[in-house]
């Protein structure tokens, strides 16, 4: 087993007691690093300051904040307008708002237009918890990665969301950060090295007969998931894959070349989602038996994150599972 | 008030816009008639007499933004931006042709000297309060206006009112936005379709301020763009009543001339009745 060391993960990765914190909180700590960095930097937000964490932000630079109330088609086309003036907006809402109910604003007035408005989506997944169904996007890869010119970024953890947040202002496109609610493992460090569009090999162990490649904040049930293998002598690569788009084609066909059984793990509906960009690729380049760990076209519910995880078959035993089922084929 | 000078000036220049309307309407074979040639005259005032802009120095900063929401007239955006020296005339016959800049509904990266992009309803607004919060922001209200373009129908899309309830708040009065209120739409007058009024009542209760004019007097709608200079605590919004499809009298107020062109037949009989002034004078082409 190993874990990566080029990547300087947290240590304390598979403990019990590994350091939780909430990914829309290193956003909003990457909000404030690309605000001091850049005076171009501006935020604005749909009545869900505090929650969306651009509360920081506010404090910190008042005069460069907008509250819009609740008006998210409004919250994207300002969004423009103020890039078109120069500024790098960062627009900052739940995902199922934003991007979800201005779809056709951030299409038309943000992508078509080409301005490099950032989108943040908080509250994306089931594990949103006890709000219920309507407040949980399972659907926004799908929504964004179709846009052209849209950069997807699904960081795995609260500091990559910082360092996605910071290098989002650098690209001269429009970008979709997804961020969740709740609590989740820290994984990586401050020297852990971030790229948009760059994905990376977390964990090798033995000789690998399959692959798994997760994003979000579920790479740590994958690499729980491939720890229990490990122990049962099933060798595994796992990869994180936070830039859903541009996606990393060469490293993806590389580790489908060296594993040729791929299991997908996202927090998101099968259809449209990372695991489809995935196969995508893999199918043009380098065909491979595939199964996909995420949400079989349904709704959400309320529950604990925990419960919700498991019940929409997205845990460590589910991706175990995923994993018996591909090297099966 | 213009000068008598300046008014004939621009009557004409009005007159040649809503020539090439026509023209590149039937060369295009699809398209909006009503809209474009209704908006003609605000159009005239705004580009030769209003706009601070230098049509051979597009992106010049300080130039004031236009953002056209109803991105659907824009034959007479495009044939005013071509009389105003942006592009040749003889470019506006490409219009909706594959390879042209000139895109059935405008599309900023084939012809960089538009604002937006637009097309889809109800979203220029909001784009125009963007740029003007920016401007605020940046303690450049006073270096120019940020102009918006919106038709009466696009109003019953619910973002319009998100970002009139923002630009009130805001008290952006580096904004000015003007509504083309022809009463039409695609499916017929507005007040039977969806009704808007009281529509100046509803943008004084968003804190704006309100001018109604005569959108086809040249004076009322310079007198407009001008008041609108001397408002520093709010926006202004002037509503314009046009007639749809003005200058060609069969396809005046007539909501079946929203969304089609002329054919090669009436575009004939259409610009015969442009060229003479409504039969008052004798056209050379006669």
């Amino acid at each position: 087993m190993t874990l990566n060391a080029q990547l300087h993960l947290n240590p304390k990765l598979f403990d019990k007691d590994v350091e939780l914190i909430a990914i829309r909180k290193g956003f909003g700590k990457g909000l404030v690093q690309a605000g001091e960095q850049d005076a171009r930097v501006v935020a604005l937000c749909a009545d869900l300051t505090e929650s969306a964490h651009v509360l920081e932000f506010k404090k910190r630079f008042p005069e460069r904040f907008v509250e819009l109330g609740v008006a998210e088609q409004n919250l994207a086309s300002v969004g423009s307008g103020m890039a078109a003036m120069g500024k790098i907006p960062f627009i900052t809402s739940y995902a199922m708002f934003s991007p979800g109910r201005n779809w056709e604003q951030i299409r038309t007035t943000i992508a078509y237009n080409n301005r490099p408005v950032k989108i943040a989506g908080s509250h994306a997944g089931v594990s949103v918890g006890p709000d219920g169904g309507t407040h949980q996007a399972i659907e926004d890869i799908a929504i964004t990665r179709v846009i052209p010119r849209m950069i997807v970024i699904s960081p795995c953890d609260a500091i990559e969301a910082r360092k996605a947040t910071v290098a989002a202002v650098s690209t001269e496109t429009p970008v979709y950060i997804r961020l969740a609610r709740n609590d989740t493992p820290v994984m990586t460090t401050d020297e852990t090295p971030f790229e948009i569009g760059r994905a990376q090999i977390v964990w090798t162990s033995g000789s690998p007969k399959a692959a798994i490649i997760a994003t979000g904040a579920l790479l740590h049930e994958a690499l729980l998931a491939a720890q229990e293998l490990s122990d049962q002598n099933v060798d595994l690569t796992v990869m994180n894959l936070s830039t859903i788009k541009p996606l990393d084609v060469d490293a993806i066909v590389a580790l489908a070349s060296a594993t040729p059984r791929i299991v997908t793990v996202e927090e998101h509906q099968i259809a449209g989602g990372m695991g489809s960009a995935v196969a995508e690729c893999l199918a043009a380049r380098h065909p491979v038996p595939m199964e996909f760990v995420g949400v079989h076209d349904r709704f959400g519910q309320s529950g604990t994150p925990k419960e919700l995880i498991e019940y929409y078959g997205m845990g460590c035993d589910a991706i175990v599972e995923a994993v018996r089922r591909v090297l099966r084929r | 008030m213009l000068t008598e000078q300046k008014r004939l000036e621009l009557e004409s220049i009005a007159n040649r816009i809503r020539e090439s309307i026509i023209e590149m309407l039937v060369a295009a074979g699809s398209g909006h008639t009503a809209g474009p040639l209704g908006m003609a005259d605000v159009f005239t005032v705004l580009y030769f007499h209003t706009l601070r802009h230098d049509p051979r120095n597009p992106a010049w900063d300080g130039r004031d933004r236009l953002v056209l929401s109803n991105g659907h007239i824009c034959p007479v955006l495009y044939a005013t931006m071509a009389h105003a020296g942006y592009f040749p005339i003889a470019e506006l016959a490409t219009l909706r042709k594959f390879g042209s800049r000139l895109q059935g509904h405008p599309h900023r990266e084939f012809l960089p000297a538009l604002e937006t992009s637009s097309g889809p309803l109800g979203s220029g607004l909001s784009q125009a309060v963007g740029m003007a919060i920016a401007d605020a922001m940046d303690g450049k209200t006073n270096d120019r206006k940020i102009y918006c373009l919106m038709s009466d129908g696009e109003l019953e899309e619910g973002q319009s009112w998100e970002a009139a309830m923002l630009a009130g708040r805001n008290a952006l009065f580096n904004l000015v936005a003007l509504i083309d209120r022809n009463n039409i739409q695609i499916d017929g007058f507005t007040e039977d379709v969806m009704p808007l009024e009281p529509l100046a009542d509803k943008w004084r209760a968003w804190n704006w301020h309100v001018i109604e004019i005569d959108g086809h007097d040249l004076d009322e709608i310079a007198d407009a763009f001008q008041e609108s200079k001397s408002i520093f605590e709010k926006p202004t919004m002037i509503i314009a009543h046009t007639i749809p499809g003005k200058g060609v009298k069969e396809f005046e107020r007539d909501f079946h001339w929203h969304g089609k062109p002329p054919d090669r037949e009436q575009a004939g009989m259409a610009l015969n009745e442009l060229r003479t002034l409504g039969g008052r004078i004798r056209s050379e082409h006669q």
